[in-house]
């Protein structure tokens, strides 16, 4: 708690300025436009991430607001599965991949070498881009994180309550013996989204969660995340710029400089992003003068 | 032109349908059902396509020779296995019709003395049996726990050099392995357990070494099995926080079930056939025992045995063994059947 509010007040220096008085980032990635000085839900600073030699994203610094959606746009190949993945030590399963500068998670860089990766996995969950349910029935597909984090209580509780905020309950009440692969490919993604709630995350990171889904399905996953988001932080990765404009409270731009490397090249609520966006770049992107 | 397109779909169709069965097929077979299908679905295409002339077929020389040489050499080796079960199955019959020997006899009787015409199996069965029993309790838990190893843990280095030596080790004449289990493994049990337990000729020294000799199969296939789980599945179980033991254990290996299975019952089969092994370390001599540490003779290290020595063609020791090499066969057979039944149960379930 004492940390807490130490990061608090270590923030507020940098986002005193409301959003009113903002004015241009300057020559550096905008920081975030802070509207308040809570606490923030994830924070990156200066961070760059290599893969063998080739510098994906550089210098991103990135103020993740708590139980807010945070979308993240950009062509593609600009770093933001990458930047995503950063945030809840994703990357470390990938031999080359090599992540610089820090990542502060309730005050804590959870890149800090005493950090346990698999710690901070269970406090920051994930849903990939197609849906991958474990080999195991419906009701172990929501067990499993939780009996891996070493709950004990009312796993039926549990399991019930996951699928209820997934919006699936009702759907597979019935069979909850059945296969997670008997499951439609939306019910699939929305079977994945109740194994993340289950293990009680604080963060919830979805990359291109709907890409595999039709529309209806996509919407149904939309309204989902606003009801979560009451009680998670969400942080998105899509390609779907109405989506973005639809479901998400703060956006970040990417782009890809000539040597191909990611940085951040705006940053704010998506409001103004969409309607007045500060940057040429975004705004050429978001109409769909990119080129 | 209608006609034509209904022809199409109806190939198309059946494409599509042969898919599933396709699925549950062991990949040699699944390639050939595959190539059957192919050409029965383009010819069906093809003969709708009779109405316009740009659209006819053209006769394509090299394309219908490595077609014909492809067929042969399936038909080749379906032909080969008839005949070995052709002969087996003449033999077989021709030893139950000799006035000594009946069916009955041959599967209940408890001993087995071609001298004095007792062909009574279960000795060599119970031999063979007890041989693959132990070299399955040594094979399983050291093969798994290294394909585990190979494509869960091992740096992409590691596995370089593992999986080469691992293979090289299958590459040992099992000779090599059967004098292993008589100056080594032997000696060895005789140590530990005692010169008055073990003797010198015993079913538990044989079956541990023919353990060690098909570890490499199981390690090997159960990698690729384990090795083929989409990685999708274990970023999901990192992602909900698993430890790199509980991913393995938990969620790679039961969705490589299908395929470590096939690598336990090809790994059986092997076990049953080994012959040199057997041979040479676990007797000369049928014994209907349930002790592992004495001599007992199975049923390939009997056929071993015999058809060395000098036999007529006509005698009845000569077809007892074609008997004996039937009932392995049909072993072999059920064990595939039994492999591939599961298999596709685990399709079912996890797909
Ligand atoms: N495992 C990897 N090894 C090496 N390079 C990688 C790896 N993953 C991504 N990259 C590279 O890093 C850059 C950023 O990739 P990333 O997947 O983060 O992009 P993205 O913005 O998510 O793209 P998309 O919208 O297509 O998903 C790309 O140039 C990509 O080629
Ligand atoms: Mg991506």
């Amino acid at each position: 708690m004492a940390i807490q509010t130490k990061m608090a007040t270590g923030t507020s220096s940098s986002s005193a300025s409301t959003l009113a008085d903002m004015t241009s980032g300057g020559g550096m990635a905008a920081p975030a436009a802070r509207t308040h000085d809570g606490p923030l839900a994830i924070e990156a600073r200066n961070m760059n991430i290599y893969y063998g030699n080739f510098h994906a994203v550089r210098d991103i610094n990135l103020q993740v607001e708590p139980r807010k959606i945070t979308a993240l746009i950009g062509p593609s190949g600009c770093g933001k599965s990458t930047v995503l993945r950063a945030f809840n030590r994703m990357n470390d399963l990938v031999a080359s991949a090599r992540v610089e500068g820090e990542v502060l998670f309730n005050g804590r860089n959870i890149y800090a070498p005493e950090v346990d990766a698999v710690e901070v996995r269970r406090r920051i969950g994930m849903v990939f881009q197609k849906p991958n349910p474990f080999p195991k029935s419906i009701y172990d597909n929501v067990a499993w994180g939780a009996k891996v984090n070493g709950f004990k209580g009312d796993m039926d509780g549990l399991v019930e309550q996951a699928l209820r905020n997934a919006a699936l309950w009702d759907e597979v009440k019935d069979k909850l013996k059945q296969s997670g692969y008997s499951l439609s490919g939306g019910q699939q993604q929305r079977l994945c989204i109740a194994r993340a709630i289950a293990i009680k995350p604080e963060i919830i990171l979805m990359d291109e969660p709907c890409s595999a889904l039709d529309p209806i399905a996509t919407l149904a996953i939309e309204d989902l995340m606003k009801e979560l988001v009451e009680k998670y932080t969400i942080m998105i990765v899509t390609h779907n710029m109405q989506q973005a404009a639809r479901v998400s409270d703060y956006t970040a731009f990417f782009m890809v400089d000539p040597k191909r490397t990611g940085h951040l090249v705006e940053y704010g609520p998506t409001r103004q992003l969409f309607t007045n966006p500060k940057e040429k770049r975004t705004e050429d992107y978001i109409t769909g003068r990119f080129g | 032109m209608q006609r034509c397109h209904g022809r199409e779909i109806v190939a198309g169709i059946m494409f599509e349908q042969s898919k599933p069965a396709l699925g549950s097929e062991i990949v040699a077979e699944a390639s050939m059902a595959y190539t059957g299908t192919a050409i029965g679905a383009s010819e069906l295409a093809a003969t709708g396509g009779d109405g316009s002339d740009d659209l006819k077929r053209h006769f394509r020389l090299g394309e219908s020779l490595i077609h014909s040489v492809l067929v042969a050499c399936g038909v080749l080796s379906m032909l080969t296995t008839l005949g070995i079960v052709i002969v087996l199955g003449i033999e077989s019959w021709r030893f139950f019709r000799v006035p000594e020997v009946t069916l009955w006899e041959f599967v209940t009787n408890t001993v087995w003395q071609p001298r004095i015409n007792e062909f009574g199996m279960l000795p060599l069965l119970s031999a063979t049996l007890m041989t693959s029993f132990i070299a399955m309790l040594v094979a399983l838990p050291l093969g798994l726990m290294a394909a585990i190893y190979m494509s869960e843990y091992a740096t992409p280095r590691t596995r370089g050099v593992l999986k080469p030596v691992l293979e090289l080790l299958a590459g040992i004449p099992t000779v090599v392995y059967g004098y292993f289990a008589l100056t080594f493994m032997t000696p060895l049990l005789r140590t530990i357990l005692g010169k008055d337990i073990v003797e010198i000729y015993n079913t538990a020294s044989a079956g541990i070494v023919i353990g060690i000799l098909i570890i490499p199969l199981v390690a090997s296939m159960s990698e690729d099995a384990l090795r083929a789980v989409p990685s999708g599945l274990r970023e999901a179980a990192y992602g909900l926080g698993g430890t790199k033991f509980e991913t393995a254990i938990q969620v790679v290996l039961p969705a490589a079930l299908s395929g470590v299975t096939a690598a336990f019952i090809v790994a059986v089969a092997r076990a049953v056939g080994e012959t040199m092994v057997v041979a040479l370390a676990a007797g000369a001599g049928p014994n209907l025992t349930a002790n592992p540490f004495v001599g007992a003779e199975t049923i390939t290290g009997h056929i071993a045995r015999i058809s060395g020595g000098d036999l007529s063609y006509d005698s009845i020791d000569y077809q007892s063994i074609f008997a004996l090499a039937f009932v392995l066969f049909l072993m072999t057979l059920s064990l595939n059947i039994f492999s591939r039944w599961l298999m596709r149960r685990f399709r079912q379930e996890y797909q």
